[in-house]
């Protein structure tokens, strides 16, 4: 599976069409170019291939591996994907992998990274079925729109958006994502794994969840389809009564 | 007197002379010099300095705050961590005097006196001047105070007692002070100054012996322990020798991190981005003049060894090197580099092509170079053998003859890589 995916990819970018200008110089110089083409790699000066080392582990639309869930990078909001990085870089977030991949990278070249992903249209998958229990949905469904106030647990559609595509530009959106990956995050959150930085809001609410509520909350959202347009909202939707606004943290920006 | 207590009163006596001796050999010249601060030493030349030391690379520890020490530096004997250089009275250099300092990097003591861990480079420092010592403390000094206390070392016995320290200091170090060479020119004297001293770059560049000691500074290359990258001999023009470089290209590649050629991975990345590609272009110079006229080994180049490239090998090659370093191992300049001729994929070491096929890499994304491309981890992807049989083919292909790579070796950095 994993080298079936990998192969896709170095295959796809073999046949990246070449832009006009070269189709046009290759016409002028067919016969040269066509004596060394097949030992010239197809090779475009782009962001697409300045992240090959990214992809090749994540896939288009988020892969399997044997260590773990590697997520989707496509569409998520820049400043989200960029806080992620200077996490792994910092040492808030652990994967020695990652870390060490763009340890000697700078913050802007990480910036224009993350933007480059974000700008990635591509389709999600459809919605994994859901085996668990009618109540376990509800209670998700409970936390996803609602939250819970008088615990000071706030609806997540509160800051993820009210479609739940997430908010651009440092607010993730919740849907696409397989719920193993999503219970080992918020399980992370809750063990002090996972950092933000602070005021780290993530790690805030987790705390205020028992492991079936994270639960229900990833089975939840894992059973939702995407909207039509699957892009980060601009804007949070205005404050639910009775709900407290969150304040989270934020790398600064290069 | 009996012939044995003859015998024991003998030994004892030896004992007495041995341990003298050792510990002359560590107190030598070792006073807490006073000397005039020079007009030179100012805060701006002891930032410069610091970075040409790269001294953040170990005192900074991973998203912390700059110079309060905390990183663990791994070694065989266990780790040591680097020590707190911010000016906190408390936990940092606040208490130290200028002398202090100059006995830490001159002499390797501490504050208290106590030996330091050769970890810490003093056996390369102890080359630089006074005013350059006192620069970087001036430096150091300047900085905001940070609160955060040193961690004590974790080695295991007898490493951790300051009487073996005495005794490796008494057989390995020796207290000393740039010499210029009146035959060589200005640059040479400077490069040599700066590899030699406080560019340490035989903390990596050279073999270490089984007590952990550089053995010279013959720059002839050595595996760095814990880490498993090995720092490629600069004396030897099968490796990394830059005899036959031009200047311009060997001060591109500390500068930028690439040439059209050659990029660097790894530890050395780290150094480039966090030292060479600060250096003054002088500077840059003097190093570059220094390593391009350092001695050729006469070590024989390895033999050329047959091919034993597999069908195996050739296919996975195929299917994940091809598109990019091409079906002709020529690559892309200064993008994804050759791999047939290329040094680094020939050298008997086969370590750092293990590494960067198994974790991957970027280039330093220097000023000269800010959006470097990336070698994707293939860890995930390629178990040992094939890992092996893909790295056998690029080693026996488009005319590289550098012989087999095993599961073992890989096998070997697999299991070391952090996780």
């Amino acid at each position: 599976m994993a080298v079936t995916t990998a192969q896709h990819l170095l295959t796809t970018s073999m046949q990246t069409p070449l832009n006009s200008w070269l189709v046009a110089l290759s016409l002028t110089f067919l016969c040269f170019l066509s004596a060394t083409a097949s030992a010239s790699p197809s090779f475009k000066d782009d962001m697409a291939q300045r992240t090959l080392a990214c992809t090749a582990c994540h896939g288009p639309q988020g892969r399997a591996a044997p260590d773990g869930y590697y997520p989707r990078l496509a569409g998520k909001p820049a400043g989200y994907l960029y806080n992620q990085l200077i996490n792994f870089r910092e040492g808030k977030r652990h994967y020695a992998l990652m870390t060490q991949l763009i340890a000697p990278l700078t913050d802007a070249y990480l910036m224009e990274m993350a933007q480059h992903f974000s700008n990635l249209e591509l389709a999600y998958p459809a919605p994994e079925k859901s085996n668990a229990s009618a109540a376990a949905l509800a209670r998700g469904q409970q936390l996803i729109l609602q939250g819970e106030p008088a615990r000071g647990i706030p609806a997540c559609v509160q800051c993820h958006g009210s479609v739940m595509t997430g908010v651009a530009p440092n607010v993730p959106g919740l849907l696409g994502l397989p719920r193993d990956y999503l219970n080992a995050q918020l399980g992370a959150w809750k063990t002090g794994k996972r950092r933000a930085h602070a005021p780290d809001c993530m790690k805030a609410v987790v705390a205020l969840l028992s492991d079936d509520d994270i639960n229900a909350a990833s089975s939840y959202l894992v059973a939702q389809p995407l909207p039509a347009n699957t892009k980060p909202a601009s804007n949070a939707p205005p404050l639910a009564a009775g709900q407290a606004a969150v304040t989270c943290g934020s790398a600064a920006k290069p | 007197m009996s012939r044995l207590t003859k015998a024991l009163a003998g030994l004892c006596g030896l004992l007495a002379v041995l341990v003298l001796a050792v510990w002359l050999l560590n107190i030598r010249g070792d006073s807490l010099l006073e000397w005039p601060l020079a007009a030179t030493s100012t805060v701006e030349r002891g930032a410069y300095l610091a970075q040409v030391g790269n001294c953040a690379g170990c005192h900074t520890a991973r998203g912390a705050k700059a110079y309060a020490g905390g990183l663990a530096i791994g070694t065989p004997f266990g780790s040591v961590y680097a020590s707190n250089l911010t000016p906190d009275t408390a936990t940092g250099l606040g208490g130290w005097t200028r002398a202090e300092f100059w006995r830490a990097m001159h002499h390797g003591r501490s504050k208290d006196g106590r030996l330091l861990y050769p970890a810490f480079p003093y056996t390369s420092y102890t080359l630089i001047t006074r005013e350059d010592s006192d620069a970087l403390f001036v430096y150091l000094k300047s900085l905001p105070a940070v609160r955060q206390a040193n961690t004590a070392p974790t080695l295991r016995f007898p490493y951790d007692s300051q009487a073996a320290l005495a005794v490796w200091r008494a057989l390995f170090f020796r207290p000393g002070s740039y010499q210029a060479d009146a035959a060589q020119s200005t640059d040479w004297n400077r490069g040599a100054y700066l590899t030699e001293g406080l560019g340490h770059c035989s903390a990596c560049h050279a073999a270490r012996n089984a007590l952990g000691a550089t053995e010279g500074l013959n720059l002839a290359g050595g595996l760095i322990p814990v880490q498993n990258w090995y720092a490629p001999s600069l004396v030897a023009p099968h490796e990394a020798g830059l005899q036959a470089w031009r200047i311009e290209d060997i001060k591109a590649l500390f500068k930028t991190g690439v040439t059209a050629q050659a990029s660097v991975n790894g530890p050395m990345a780290e150094v480039v981005l966090g030292s060479t590609q600060h250096w003054r272009d002088a500077d840059l110079t003097a190093m570059a003049v220094y390593l391009k006229a350092l001695p050729a080994s006469t070590a024989a180049r390895p033999p050329a060894l047959a091919s034993q490239t597999t069908e195996r090998g050739s296919k996975l090659y195929e299917q994940h090197c091809a598109a990019c370093h091409g079906d002709d191992g020529k690559g892309v300049p200064s993008a994804y580099p050759a791999l047939a001729g290329n040094r680094a994929v020939v050298m008997p070491q086969t370590a750092n092509l293990v590494q960067i096929t198994l974790n991957g890499g970027y280039a330093p994304a220097t000023a000269g170079n800010p959006r470097p491309f990336g070698m994707p981890p293939f860890v995930l992807v390629l178990n040992d053998s094939d890992t092996a049989a893909v790295l056998t083919h690029i080693r026996s292909s488009w005319g590289n003859q550098a012989g087999s790579v095993s599961a073992f070796d890989v096998g070997r950095i697999r299991d070391n890589s952090a996780k």
